[in-house]
């Protein structure tokens, strides 16, 4: 038991729940739409800086904070080259979506991903697929980082498993429940803070019990040469295979549900401008420290086994206790900021994508309400118990749905968005074929031709987009609004 | 007026999709900049490295100088060229 780590946590949390109940406020008037609007989007009226952070806590944080440092710290600076690809993320992903994502998701009143995809395609079957990949992936991604945010309690205050899991559970489950997005949002910003301050303070104190850079430099080559070297600690980085890295965490972010909904909640574009600078900056400077901590860290405690120690570990040797329970709180942080916004979102796409659409679109706006929390909660509950004893099953899925995600909702994102002639059937047979290549080449052909599994299903889903959508124009004319037109008739 | 409106949001359309170009250049700008010095530069063996404030100078040009160039055209490009326009609708949909 570590008594200044616990009390930094335990501060840490308090805070959070503070700002749950301050958000709630805003929430007693609102109504119906703009209930909705409020719980799941916070009125779209995030300003620059808390879109900034709001962006990259939820997918800076995406199992990085702990693993990445821990790969670092195995295979050098080749890992913390590769993890620089996500300098790329902080602006592209707002300047693609950007203004004109702003703009339809207003027209189309959209609250979630789906709702976008919903007044664009006008079909229920693309509304459902991706209702149905929103909540098998989201759902076991969030049950796995519950498991890790529980696992980090553990290590940090000694606590047994299930006793940290429910400690991390009621935490998390509050704030969201109570605050709805804007509580969400205003605690990836301090998350966000507290991440980008503890990183910094941790990598000038590694640096420091490591005797200086060129002295931890040469302790590395003196270890392995090939650790200071852009190919990894066996060599076996290839250049292809980290730069296919620019895919997956890099540029195909971008279709990230996660992601996409923070970029319909800002408030105008002067909010996004400032998101991008402070983004790309903030983002650029967090994975850079944080990685390099992990490889710092080698010279000064060797022989780490478990990558996810490393970071706790390197914290109480160099860090007097005190500041090490602050800069603890950063992947706690990382890991909350993470699974709030998936909840949220997992329960949007059952609240208002498949209730609301299909099942009783004429709910009341009390009854919406108490949908909303209620799922929220019933959601919460199930993960923990997923969590308890997690099966194998969603382990696998955890580790796919990062990629399966960005394979099924790129293309119909990104093209419907620049692309008039998309249509309806290129959606969703782009959204089967990503997801279903992506299955068979993680299981069948991994690493083919050298690269990640995400990259050859995301041009699959692409040549099927467009292919599909050529093929069907004719059929598509005669029905519904084309995108074409709606925009004309505005 | 009807005439004026549709303009207008040609033009939104019109910035949006420029600067979405924008934003293509810079990744790919980025991602030149960071392979090119990467392994331009560190694909030697390692006794040969040259060193950069303490860091191998494939490193330091290819993810600090690398990342530090990216913010600063990520500055200029939103300072200069990023025009701000209204994202609601004209007739006043929300408020």
């Amino acid at each position: 038991m570590n008594t200044p780590v616990v009390i930094s946590l335990a501060i840490f949390l308090v805070l959070i729940f503070a700002i749950g109940f301050w958000s709630s406020r805003s929430l007693k008037s609102a109504t119906g739409d703009s209930f909705l609007q409020e719980y799941f989007l916070g009125g779209r009226q995030l300003g620059g800086f808390i879109l900034a952070m709001t962006m990259i806590a939820t997918y800076g944080s995406a199992s990085s904070f702990i693993g990445g440092p821990g790969v670092a710290y195995t295979q050098g600076f080749g890992w913390v080259l590769l993890s620089m690809s996500q300098v790329a993320t902080g602006y592209f992903v707002l300047m693609i979506l950007g203004k004109k994502f702003a703009i339809m998701a207003r027209r189309y009143k959209a609250v979630t991903l789906i709702d976008y995809l919903k007044g664009r395609y006008q079909s229920k079957w693309v509304v459902l697929t991706a209702a149905f990949s929103i909540i098998v992936f989201l759902f076991s991604a969030m049950a796995a980082q519950w498991v890790g945010g529980a696992r980090l309690i553990e290590s940090l205050t000694g606590l047994n498993y299930t006793t940290a899991l429910f400690i991390f559970a009621v935490s998390v489950l509050v704030y969201v429940i109570i605050g709805g997005f804007k509580a969400v949002a205003l605690t990836d910003t301090v998350q966000g803070v507290v991440m980008f301050g503890g990183t910094l303070i941790l990598l000038i104190a590694t640096i420091m019990a490591g005797g200086g850079i060129d002295n931890i430099m040469a302790d590395l080559t003196a270890e392995n040469p090939n650790l200071v070297t852009p190919y990894g600690a066996d060599g076996g980085l290839s250049p292809t295979y980290v730069s296919s890295f620019w895919i997956l965490v890099g540029v195909a972010v971008v279709g990230l549900p996660q992601v996409t909904v923070r970029a319909m909640a800002y408030k105008n574009s002067r909010s996004m401008h400032r998101a991008l600078i402070i983004g790309t900056i903030v983002v650029g400077f967090i994975m850079l420290n944080m990685h390099l901590i992990g490889v710092f860290a080698r010279p000064i405690l060797p022989g780490i086994e478990v990558g996810d120690k490393v970071m706790p570990l390197i914290a109480q040797e160099v860090l007097p206790p005190w500041l090490a329970g602050i800069v603890l709180a950063a992947p706690m942080a990382a890991i909350m900021s993470t699974v709030d916004s998936l909840l949220l979102l997992v329960s949007s796409a059952v609240v208002k994508d498949v209730y609301l659409n299909y099942i009783k679109p004429d709910a009341s706006h009390t009854r919406v309400k108490r949908m909303s929390f209620g799922v929220t909660a019933i959601l919460g509950i199930l993960v923990f118990l997923m969590a308890l004893s997690p099966p194998d099953l969603l382990i696998w899925l955890n580790l796919f749905a990062f990629g399966g995600l960005e394979a099924t909702f790129i293309w119909p994102v990104v093209l419907g968005l620049y692309w008039d002639g998309g249509n309806k059937y290129g959606a969703l047979a782009s959204m089967v074929v990503g997801i279903a290549s992506y299955i068979i080449v993680d299981q069948f052909f991994p690493s083919l031709f050298g690269m990640h599994n995400v990259v050859v299903p995301i041009l699959l889903s692409f040549i099927a987009f467009v292919s599909i959508s050529l093929l069907t124009k004719s059929l598509i004319q005669n029905q519904s609004i084309s995108h074409d037109q709606l925009e004309r008739s505005m | 007026m009807e005439k004026e409106r549709k303009k207008k949001q040609d033009d939104r359309f019109r910035i949006a999709n420029r600067e979405a170009l924008i934003g293509v250049a810079l990744a790919v700008f980025n991602f030149i900049w960071w392979f090119a010095f990467a392994y331009g530069l560190g694909d030697r063996t390692p006794e040969d490295y040259s060193y950069v404030f303490g860091l191998p100078s494939w490193f330091f040009y290819s993810c600090v100088l690398g990342f530090i160039i990216m913010a600063l055209l990520v500055i200029f490009v939103v300072k200069v060229w990023f025009v701000e326009v209204p994202f609601d609708e004209e007739d006043g949909e929300r408020t």
